[in-house]
């Protein structure tokens, strides 16, 4: 259905890239853009002009990111409406939260496709060049696609698909209540409603937790070797990348930039920082490259602290210990083949720890299978029954759909009339609609008529 | 071929629920109007349940009755019990229901038909239609007269070829005492239409004066009966009872042995019988696990022994019939007045069909009731009326009405059959209604009285006696919202008692009935100008008050679909010329012709980027 709201998607693709653009077509387009971009310039914005600014949300007066906002007023637009395109850098993590940003001042994600599907409806491309389009909007429903899709997401489908017929259960039994007040049948119990719709609900809310292990397989993580100096990090870097990329010498505080590598463990792309060592220090360029360091702890997904395992514990690494105290902490004792010295703190007792070795490979393939870990929670990863969500467009119906859900629980159990949470659990199905199809009202009955003996 | 000397503007065939209907509604709009019924003595005969309403049914009634329908005043009339189903659960799921004293209920609808202007009654049966350039033009009787007419309505019910069993043995029937009607069904097909069969059965009727009732638990009427129709102001008769018996394993043994001998189980009935009304062998066959089936013994009139035994429907042998009956405590020793049985008859997919209920194929032919696959009388009434205002509407050369989903359960009923089609016997239920708050049967008066009025068949007395008690329940939303309940003036003992202690700023009215837990009758306490709202229009009003969010959410999803409902696809739109349409989708496309964007929408499985190209396409026709 053609509704003239205003949506938004992040129009560049997903990953790491140089830039990120979020465009944001509809009439409320320009509304939230001056709400959350912030520029030096008093006065509205003109079309078609680049306006260079920093995005903020007005809620939190934090700025997120700079950025470069260009209105397009309808109809001289992609999408022949109100056309708003932020450009910001290409971090995943800065296009997701302006474009959460966006969505939270009212606009809609952009289902597949809808950018282009609007500049169709309004007259701007013509149905040829829409077809392409087309298709990708109709693969919602189409029943070869979803097949695609089962295969490439796990058993999504499957899983949603489970939660919808706990709705459908539930559902049915309150219109069975509702419909049917003269049969001698027996009706539900109100806790096995409640049981029903949170399976359901259970169901939906791992779907969504499994979004952000999606999100990590698809896009990445990053990972920060930290460490005093020479306690064997560049090596713990190449030995990961099985090629020799930093340099490694005995001399320490040898790396002063931050080094970024890919590598890929078991599937995931984990972009490995290797710093300079962290140490107090009055060398200038090496006492950049521990200010680096320490700010990059801040913002990695997973600290790999690195310990040199054949000497004490000492100031220095409790320096580091400070430093990464907030962090997701990997304690790595390196330099197994030595003669274990060190004891480890109580602090970072309750850490995941790995011995390792860089000059015989020792505990390697333990340490990626811990960093792999951090990650994905589940380890059936590989097989077929693994369930991610890589989708934002699924986890919003996910996400939409739990909401109605805990309505009805709520109202449920407050004991509101049936007729009325019955709504609850209707737009629960509607919203899981985008996925499993529409469920009908005959689908309801059916399952009244399977289970309950009806008729006069 | 004898032409008869004169023509109409409107024939109706059949003159059960639908007919009468559909007659009085092209009558009373001022049409010259005839109706055709192969038994004048079986008009509006309750061939089954002698009962009117229930769930989603009384809704219906209450829209018949709003639109000037009869159906509710017939019931009025002639109604022996009265009840409203569901008093516990909201408003929008509260139903009435009402047992009819079957023969004052046809007798009454027969005089209602006499005394009409411009209604003439006639006995005939109807074998074909006269069709001229793909526009009815007259239909054809056995006995050789052609009645010419601008429009025709067909309301065969279970006639057409209808084939009645009993156990093994089967006959031509329409109805038990009645001849099947031949010919039409097979012209029918002839001029293309898709022809289905459809199968449908009735309990056998009991001598009330076997039964030990004294044995049975009772079932009273409301103490106050509530009148179906907007128009009736009380109802003082003396209420029947019914009783309720239960079948038991003993039932079952005979039933199971018995299935051999079944037509619906030896493979003998090849239509497709109601899932919600099945016969009492299938829910035993069906439902093993369940140890009895409950049964409502209903009194089919004051001056009649005869007895109605809900839910035992069955088309067994009759000797099966009586062992099974008689196995019923209270009824060892029931005698059987008319057996059970079951019939098969001809229905037309109502795909064929626009939402006027007139047929895409053959212009000015309308098609209401059974044939459409529905089953129960206030289904059947329902879209008689509709195709009885649409044909007149026709005649007068002006726009059909069509009840949207959101304006009516008709609208709702019709819009299934023109999109979905029926594959087996169509009942209403609720959850049907996807805007089930809105279409309430409070409120079925101000949902269509103005359209009933505007199509001239609701009389001026009774839409001025609506627009009275519209403007009442206007004043008193206004007296209400600038009403005041001051915690200063107000004993604080009673606020206490309601949950309203620690009142700071004054609450209006409306405020604090919008509360939970609290009524108009809390409300008559503080405020003694209250006490005289008429009980009608606090009930109104109260509703309104306390439903109002859930109102306004299903009004904002009713917005919402409005663009795609008013989008009229033209009838002889090209889908073959139409690229970016999936192969599958076009035929059901062509298929079905739907008439809208919005009726596009609910066809299975067309897809929301069908319904997106199509739009287009439409516009862009527009627009040349």
């Amino acid at each position: 259905m053609y509704v003239r709201d205003t949506i938004a998607a992040i129009s560049t693709p997903a990953g790491e890239g140089g830039i990120g653009i979020i465009r944001v077509s509809g009439d409320r387009a320009e509304d939230i853009a001056e709400k959350i971009f912030i520029r030096n310039m008093s006065g509205g914005m003109k079309s078609h002009r680049f306006y260079y600014g920093a995005i903020a949300d007005p809620d939190e007066a934090v700025s997120l990111d700079e950025a470069m906002v260009v209105l397009m007023r309808s109809p001289k637009s992609y999408t022949r409406e109100d056309v708003v395109e932020i450009q910001c850098h290409g971090g995943y993590l800065v296009v997701r939260k302006i474009l959460d940003l966006v969505l939270k001042q009212g606009a809609r994600l952009a289902e597949p496709g809808e950018f282009t599907k609007r500049a169709f409806l309004n007259g701007r491309i013509d149905l040829v060049q829409a077809e392409a389009v087309i298709d990708v909007i109709r693969g919602k429903t189409d029943a070869a696609v979803m097949l695609a899709q089962h295969q490439r997401e796990g058993h999504l489908s499957l899983r949603i698909h489970e939660a919808r017929e706990n709705i459908v259960y539930a559902l049915a039994m309150i219109e069975a209540y509702l419909d049917f007040p003269e049969e001698d049948i027996e009706f539900a119990e109100d806790c096995e409603i409640v049981n029903s719709v949170k399976g359901a609900l259970g169901k939906i809310d791992n779907l969504i937790d499994g979004f952000d292990e999606g999100r990590v397989l698809r896009e990445g993580v990053s990972v920060l070797i930290a460490g005093k100096p020479n306690v064997g990090k560049s090596s713990l870097l190449n030995t990961l990348l099985q090629e020799k990329r930093a340099i490694v010498t005995s001399v320490p505080g040898t790396t002063r930039d931050i080094i970024e590598e890919v590598v890929n463990i078991a599937g995931l792309p984990v972009k490995m920082l290797d710093t300079a060592g962290i140490r107090q220090t009055d060398d200038v360029v090496e006492k950049e490259g521990v200010r680096l360091a320490l700010e990059k702890i801040a913002i990695a997904d997973l600290v790999l602290f690195v310990l040199d395992g054949s000497r004490v514990f000492d100031e220095a690494d409790g320096l580091i210990l400070d430093a990464v105290a907030g962090s997701n902490v990997i304690v790595v004792k390196n330099k197994s083949d030595l003669a274990p010295v060190m004891i480890i703190p109580d602090l970072l007792l309750e850490k995941p720890a790995v011995e390792i070795s860089t000059v015989t490979g020792t505990g390697i393939d333990a340490l990626k299978e811990l960093i792999f870990s951090t990650f994905i929670h589940n380890r059936a990863v590989d097989s077929r029954e693994y369930v991610v969500l890589s989708q934002a467009r699924h986890r919003d119906v996910l996400q939409k759909a739990g909401g109605c859900l805990k309505t009805f629980l709520e109202n449920f159990g407050a004991g509101m009339s049936l007729e009325i949470v019955a709504l609850d659990l209707r737009d629960a199905l509607h919203a899981l609609g985008e996925v499993t199809g529409e469920t009908t009202p005959d689908d309801i009955l059916d399952l009244i008529f399977q289970r309950f003996c009806i008729g006069k | 071929m004898v032409v008869f000397e004169k023509s109409y503007d409107v024939i109706v065939v059949g003159a059960g629920h639908a007919g009468c209907e559909a007659a009085l509604a092209a009558a009373r709009m001022g049409r010259s109007t005839l109706l055709l019924t192969i038994n004048l003595d079986a008009i509006a005969l309750m061939s089954c349940n002698p009962a009117i309403g229930g769930l989603a049914k009384g809704h219906l009634v209450r829209e018949i009755d709003a639109l000037g329908g009869e159906m509710g005043k017939n019931i009025d009339a002639t109604g022996i019990q009265f009840r409203i189903l569901n008093t516990k659960k909201g408003p929008a799921v509260r139903a009435s229901r009402a047992q009819a004293d079957k023969q004052q209920y046809r007798l009454r609808m027969k005089r209602v038909l006499e005394n009409q202007d411009n209604l003439e009654l006639k006995q005939a049966e109807v074998t074909g239609l006269s069709v001229e350039n793909g526009t009815v033009c007259g239909v054809d009787t056995k006995v050789g007269i052609r009645y010419p007419a601008k429009t025709i309505i067909l309301t065969t019910g279970t006639f057409m070829r209808g084939l009645i069993h009993v156990g093994l043995t089967n006959y031509p029937g329409g109805r038990a005492g009645d001849p099947p009607s031949i010919g039409i069904s097979d012209h029918l097909r002839e001029l293309g239409f898709e022809v289905g069969r459809l199968k449908t059965g009735t309990p056998a009727r009991l001598d009330g004066r076997t039964i030990d009732f004294d044995r049975l638990e009772v079932q009273h009427g409301d103490a106050e009966p509530t009148p179906f129709s907007f128009s009736t102001d009380r109802i003082d008769c003396a209420q029947m009872d019914c009783h309720i018996a239960y079948t038991n394993e003993k039932t079952h043994d005979i039933i199971r042995s018995a299935l051999d001998r079944s037509p619906l189980y030896g493979g003998v009935i090849q239509g497709v019988g109601p899932r919600y009304c099945p016969s009492i062998e299938d829910k035993v066959v069906r439902f093993p696990e369940k140890s009895r089936h409950q049964t409502f013994l209903e009194p089919e009139g004051r001056d009649t022994v005869e007895i109605y035994p809900s839910g035992l429907s069955t088309s067994l042998p009759i000797d099966v019939q009586y062992a099974m009956y008689r196995s019923i405590h209270g009824l060892e020793q029931v005698e059987i007045m008319r057996p059970a049985y079951a019939i098969e008859y001809d229905y037309v997919d109502p795909i064929q069909l626009h939402a006027s209920l007139e047929t895409k194929l053959i212009r000015n032919l309308y098609h209401a009731g059974q044939i459409n696959g529905t089953s129960g009388y206030e289904e059947a009434a329902a879209q008689g009326l509709m195709a009885g205002i649409n044909a007149a509407l026709r005649v007068q050369e002006k726009e059909p009405l069509v009840l949207g989903r959101n304006e009516a359960y008709i609208g709702v009923l019709i819009d299934d059959l023109v999109t979905l089609g029926a594959k087996e016997p169509y009942r209403m239920f609720t959850s049907r209604a996807e805007y089930r708050l809105l279409l309430r049967e409070d409120n079925a008066d101000l949902r269509l009285r103005d359209k009933g009025h505007v199509v001239g068949l609701l009389p001026d007395e009774d839409y001025q006696a609506f627009q009275y008690k519209r403007t009442m329940i206007g004043e008193e939303f206004e007296r209400l919202r600038f009403g005041k309940i001051s915690p200063a003036a107000s004993d604080p003992l009673f606020l206490e008692q309601l949950g309203f202690s620690g009142l700071k700023n004054s609450l209006t009215f409306e405020q604090f009935l919008r509360r939970p837990d609290i009524t108009y009758s809390h409300l008559c306490q503080i405020d003694p100008v209250s006490r005289d709202v008429p009980a009608i229009i606090r009930e109104q009003v109260e509703i309104q008050i306390k439903y109002q969010g859930y109102i306004d959410r299903q009004q904002l999803e009713v917005e919402r679909a409005a663009k795609f409902e008013g989008t009229k696809i033209p009838a002889d739109f090209d889908y073959g010329g139409l690229s970016g349409l999936s192969a599958e989708v076009r035929e059901k496309l062509v298929r079905f012709r739907p008439d809208t964007l919005g009726q596009a929408s609910r066809i299975p499985g067309v897809t929301p980027a069908a319904i997106t190209v199509l739009a287009i396409a439409i516009r862009a026709l527009g627009a040349r």
